[in-house]
């Protein structure tokens, strides 16, 4: 005993664990401390190469550890206690499993001899997040403890990403072990991801490139995930080839909206351009996205003509929905290294001059068309100033889950990768403004904006004390329409106009709130009054929320009406209600 | 199915999907460790996908691997992503489609318990050696049969049994290997 306590390695598992972390050059963790990690927090306390970012409630911190992640490449690190802080954990663990978020969750739990006997703040946090992360750890030793996190962070951080849980008993947090390092063994023994594309797939790929007529590129998150290096190379595959590309909302940035290529976003409510291209392609290359039913619309429909190539790191996304012709499995980097090696050796840029001619024709359309007023600021105005206001600056945008959502990704020009954070796969209320803070924690000197609805922003706009707490002047811009737009639309097209409960009779004092939260409140009702009130927002040092009065009745256009394929869209000008009343008439057959 | 007669306008794409289903035996290596099985069977109720049959048992306590022999029925669409799922979660090593190789051998072991007297005895004897079914316990009134075979087999034997008396049964699962030198 006593020749072990020179060994620096001789510490407790409280000690590990804040050590772990360091070692992982983690600079900032979001938490919020309890009963069962009291020891943790007595390290964090004694120490400062770690800073902690409290919250206000646990939902938040996983958040912002998702948009801190997602805008700096690095794993989010995250510290709750067991019971109700590991189970308000879910909806952050199960967002960033959707959208492949690097997270590593440290939850403490009750003393192991207590495990199983419904002790104080007890839950199976194992059992319930088994499901919504990428693998998850109880460790019951303090000898396995150390192993345990720097497998954590592989595991997080490799192959395709994900969130990852590490349950740490409070007695194993107190008891003393050895730790070491990380080390290069310290890999999951069994999890071997795959990075390199099949060579041959690749030469096959560029084949149907080069041979292509009506070539089109659609690429994900997954290019945003492999890092600034794929997007480059993917920006330079399409100089060489020239070819089209649209992109899921997850890849926002990856190809710069101001590329002359850029098709816009994809999907249900995506350009015109766009999925008339996805419809009559003949050759897709598919980099990092997964062919879910928001992009799809009607599969047995879904561009039927083409040749498929799925570039994609996790095996178990190629031909999930969609039966593809070139399955390439490999890091979307890498794959797009390759692919671009060999074509610029073996192919020549396509001659697609009349399928480009084609496009140009679809693009006149003009599908993101709406109607503009002098009395009522249109939200899709409001998106288009806030871009205009701060075009050419230092930002980043997050956003909650709804119309706002649909009208920042069609009306924000996103240039840069990693800019843009929003809950795609579970589509979470309630995401953007504690991802906001966490942006804002990585990036101190930035402009950081949530586009917010009125009724997401509720959901967690407790963590603007966050903000005030750690001074992080984050920008929360409101499209306040009064309603849950999306689900009012949807009820309007779907259900008869009977508006369930998608209406906020009782809508907080956005401004009042702010003002009582120790921010900065600012209203505009007038569109004459906009331009105004965004450089005022944008010029204030101080977090801000913005309550940004829209027209409460508008739709979200273009559309793929349900039942519907790519080809059949619903475009604003059509969109008058005995139009949309027979496009969704159809779709009920269907559905 | 979940069809109402009149069916609303739905958020989602609902498709019906006719693709004939098939059965498929998987051998999963798994690294032993906590939670591994209620991942696995997680996996399959989670997203849907049907257990026909499932067995487990730790192989090589060495190096903690452990094997899981999985029947299980769908779509080939549905059969390859269960493979895919399968095989990127963490502690699986490697997920073989038994039924793809066609050069595997199943086999299940029946515990299957006969009360009678008289006649029935005799004739229950005198199938369950033609099924090569070994006696493991008897009383003046019933009889506990050892059988081992495939899955078609068993059921064979237990549908032959019902008549004479049957009482209950135990069945392992299926347990499958590859015929030929080589290891999975």
């Amino acid at each position: 005993m006593s020749d072990k306590s020179h060994d620096p390695n001789q510490m407790t598992g409280a000690a590990m664990i804040v050590r772990a972390l360091i070692d992982h050059g983690v600079q900032h963790i979001f938490g919020y401390p309890g009963g069962a990690v009291l020891p943790i927090y007595d390290e964090i306390f004694q120490q400062s190469e770690v800073q902690h970012i409290l919250v206000r409630h646990e939902q938040g911190a996983g958040h912002a550890a998702e948009g801190y992640a997602r805008s700096t490449g690095k794993p989010g690190v995250v510290l709750v206690t067991s019971g109700p802080g590991a189970t308000n954990m879910v909806t952050p663990l199960a967002d960033a499993l959707m959208d492949s978020i690097p997270l590593v969750c440290i939850t403490g739990q009750v003393p192991t001899h207590l495990i199983g006997n419904d002790a104080f703040q007890e839950c199976d946090t194992v059992g319930i997040t088994r499901p919504c992360t990428k693998h998850n750890w109880l460790v019951r030793d303090v000898n396995d403890l150390a192993k345990v996190l720097h497998e954590a962070f592989y595991v997080a951080t490799s192959g395709r990403p994900g969130p990852v849980v590490v349950d740490v008993p409070k007695d194993v947090q107190f008891a003393t072990g050895t730790y070491h390092p990380p080390r290069k063994s310290d890999v999951h023994v069994s999890y071997t991801p795959r990075l390199k594309g099949d060579a041959q797939q690749i030469r096959k790929a560029v084949a149907l490139l080069a041979s292509a007529k009506r070539p089109v590129i659609y690429s994900g998150g997954g290019v945003i995930n492999s890092g600034r290096e794929a997007s480059r190379l993917l920006r330079e595959l399409v100089e060489v080839t020239g070819i089209p590309i649209t992109s899921t909302l997850m890849g926002l940035g990856a190809y710069p909206a101001s590329g002359k290529n850029w098709l816009g976003m994809l999907g249900m409510h995506g350009t015109y351009e766009s999925n008339m291209a996805m419809h009559g392609c003949d050759v897709m290359l598919c980099v990092g996205a997964r062919f879910d039913d928001r992009i799809t619309g009607r599969i047995d429909a879904f561009s039927p003509g083409s040749k498929k190539i799925h570039v994609d790191i996790d095996a178990s996304s190629i031909n999930k929905n969609i039966r593809v012709d070139v399955p390439i499995i490999g890091d979307a980097g890498s794959v797009l290294g390759d692919l671009l090696q060999v074509f610029k050796a073996e192919a020549k840029k396509p001659d697609i001059k009349a399928w480009w001619q084609e496009i140009a024709k679809w693009r006149a359309r003009n599908s993101l068309y709406y109607k503009k007023s002098n009395d009522i600021i249109m939200p899709q105005y409001a998106i288009e100033r806030l871009f205009e206001a701060t075009r050419g600056r230092d930002v980043y945008i997050t956003t909650e889950v709804g119309q706002h959502q649909m009208w920042a990704a069609q009306f924000y020009g996103f240039e840069e990768p990693h800019r843009w954070m929003t809950s795609g796969g579970l589509g979470t209320m309630g995401y953007g403004l504690p991802a906001a803070v966490g942006v804002q924690v990585a990036h101190p000197d930035s402009l950081v904006i949530d586009v917010g609805g009125d009724a997401s922003v509720q959901m967690t706009i407790q963590e603007l004390s966050t903000a005030v707490q750690y001074e992080l002047p984050i920008k929360v811009f409101i499209l306040n329409n009064q309603y849950m737009g999306m689900v009012r639309q949807w009820q309007q097209l779907l259900h008869g106009n009977r508006l369930s409960h998608s209406y906020t009779e009782a809508l907080p004092d956005f401004v009042k709130l702010a003002e009582a939260y120790g921010c900065v409140g600012i209203q505009a009702i007038k569109p004459s009054d906009l331009d105004g009130a965004i450089h005022e927002m944008i010029s204030v040092k101080r977090p801000v929320l913005f309550d940004c009065r829209v027209a409460s009745l508008e739709n979200c256009f273009p559309m793929i009406p349900s039942g519907k394929a790519h080809n059949e869209m619903l475009l604003p000008e059509q969109a008058n209600d005995e139009a949309t009343a027979s496009a969704f008439a159809a779709g009920k057959a269907l559905v | 199915m979940n069809q109402p007669a009149n069916q609303p306008a739905s958020a989602y794409f609902i498709e019906d999907r006719h693709d004939p289903s098939e059965t498929h035996t998987l051998s999963v290596l798994v690294q032993n460790e906590p939670g591994v099985l209620a991942r696995v069977i997680g996996l399959f109720s989670g997203r849907g996908y049907n257990i026909e049959s499932l067995t487990v048992s730790e192989t090589e306590s060495q190096k903690h691997v452990s094997r899981i022999t999985i029947v299980t029925t769908g779509t080939p669409m549905v059969i390859e992503q269960i493979k895919h799922q399968l095989d990127r979660m963490v502690p699986v090593y490697r997920v073989v489609d038994m039924t793809l190789t066609g050069r595997a051998i199943e086999r299940e072991l029946a515990m299957v318990k006969v009360r009678g007297v008289g006649e029935h005895r005799v004739e229950t004897l005198r199938l369950a050696d033609a099924f090569r079914a070994r006696v493991i316990d008897a009383t003046v009134e019933s009889f506990v049969f050892e059988i081992t075979g495939n899955t078609s087999k068993i059921n064979q034997f237990i549908d032959l049994m019902r008549p004479l008396g049957l009482v209950e049964v135990s069945r392992t699962g299926v347990a499958a290997i590859a015929r030929g030198p080589e290891g999975m």
